[in-house]
């Protein structure tokens, strides 16, 4: 158990490396917002939306995190969802996806920053698709 | 210097090296509808009493408090704002290309007006991304939208130049670079309809018309038919802003310049991995930041646009 604990902690120190290491390589930078974004998160970085395609059930709440310096917004290409506020560094914009669908996306500050959604139908009601 | 003043075009390459390590400000003279630059703000000034003499700035991101290098975008816009009430000329009038808050808020147009208006000088704005960041774009349009069409375009004459100020960062789509519009378009084309050929034209839009990196958004995807209608001017000059730096291209009788920020630099089209602010030593910053002062003259001479950067 403490080699466990002391493995975890030998893990932490890694991840904590890879937050740190952007700063100093932003070439590192894809690898590492792929490794901290959460389960049902994109995580903005360096002008791009990260992961560029997000694959979710239906009923699944999406949070975009900005982790640039610059502003950004989230805004549906064919207004399938209200667009989010400005987000300043750090902040976040959620919307839960209900529908089944393929939903695109963009910075409407930098448009030409693009992402998608895609939205698969709960188990047991493929059909809907 | 005396370059400056030669009438047979080469002196543009002249311009292009001095603006290159100039840098605080472009410093604009019409002279007769043929751009072309004078040399170094003192210079300018010596030229004759009637000459047009205006000033660009841009990209003042009131609001942008992102901590080291960046001092503090107010701060910085107050020294480009001394700069320019030092002049030895008084500018005629000032252009705003947009950006002049960093989130459209009110409080941070409060702030820039504040500063920009201790020049006491007429002011001409377009908007930038960042200032259309409310959808209705409501804040902008109430303050300095006042008598302009659409989503705030505009035109004006001063001293025989026909002055248009166009806006590029509305409806903005998917994927997309900047962008002016069906009404837009429509709207240019019926204004320098019927003009004669020989009026010196000045377009000034936040994002460059021009396609500087395609990657980055640094273009406008109908640019090219705004220009196209005005092909048959002899003297066409589009001043830019967005990209943070100044950057110049001559294409036959138009002439494309962009004006550097007052807030803070970007990087060059593609040396970075992004166009995020670039961080640069604290005794580098103020040879990157400045603006520009441009003079027409009523003769045969070209253009003059003169860049100062806060130092260096």
């Amino acid at each position: 158990m403490s080699i466990s604990k002391t493995l975890q902690g030998a893990l932490l120190a890694a991840s904590l490396g890879a937050v740190c290491a952007p700063v100093v390589a932003p070439i590192v930078l894809p690898a590492h917002a792929q490794n901290e974004a959460p389960a049902n998160g994109i995580s903005i970085d360096n002008f791009t939306f990260n992961p560029p395609t997000l694959t979710v059930k239906a009923g699944t709440t999406v949070t975009w995190t900005n982790k640039d310096d610059i502003p950004h917004g989230v805004a549906s290409a064919n207004n399938a969802f209200a667009r989010s506020k400005a987000m300043d560094t750090d902040d976040s914009f959620s919307f839960t996806f209900t529908t089944p669908g393929t939903y695109q996306y963009f910075c409407y500050i930098h448009p030409h920053m693009t992402g998608t959604i895609v939205v698969q139908a709960t188990t047991g009601s493929n059909a809907t698709q | 210097m005396s370059e400056f003043n030669r009438e047979d075009g080469v002196n543009r390459r002249k311009v292009l090296e001095c603006m290159t390590w100039v840098g605080t400000g472009v410093l604009w003279t019409v002279a007769g509808g043929v751009p072309h630059a004078l040399g170094l703000i003192d210079k300018a000034a010596a030229q004759e009493a009637h000459a047009l003499t205006f000033l660009q700035i841009s990209d003042s991101h009131i609001g942008f408090d992102f901590k080291t290098p960046y001092p503090n975008a107010v701060a910085t816009l107050g020294e480009c704002v001394a700069k320019v009430n030092a002049l030895p000329t008084k500018p005629a009038f000032m252009i705003h290309t947009g950006d002049i808050s960093h989130l459209s808020t009110a409080a941070q147009f409060d702030d820039a007006d504040k500063v920009i208006g201790q020049t006491k000088l007429d002011v001409h704005y377009v908007p930038g991304e960042h200032d259309f960041v409310d959808q209705e774009q409501k804040l902008f349009l109430e303050r300095y939208g006042k008598g302009t069409k659409g989503a705030g375009w505009y035109s004006f004459d001063a001293n025989g130049v026909h002055f248009i100020g166009l806006v590029n960062v509305h409806d903005l789509k998917a994927g997309g670079l900047g962008n002016l519009g069906a009404e837009q378009l429509e709207w240019l084309e019926a204004d320098v309809k019927g003009r004669a050929a020989s009026t010196p034209i000045v377009v000034f839009a936040h994002i460059p018309l021009w396609t500087v990196y395609p990657n980055w958004g640094w273009g406008t995807d109908d640019g090219a038919q705004a220009l196209s209608y005005l092909k048959r001017f002899g003297s066409v000059t589009v001043l830019n802003g967005h990209i943070h730096q100044v950057m110049q291209k001559v294409e036959g009788n138009v002439t494309f310049h962009t004006a550097r920020s007052t807030a803070f630099p970007q990087p060059a089209p593609g040396s970075a991995p992004s166009p995020g602010p670039m961080k640069v030593p604290a005794e580098k910053l103020r040879s990157m930041l400045g603006i520009a002062n441009v003079t027409f003259k009523q003769n045969d001479q070209p253009l003059a646009i003169i860049d100062s950067a806060l130092e260096g």
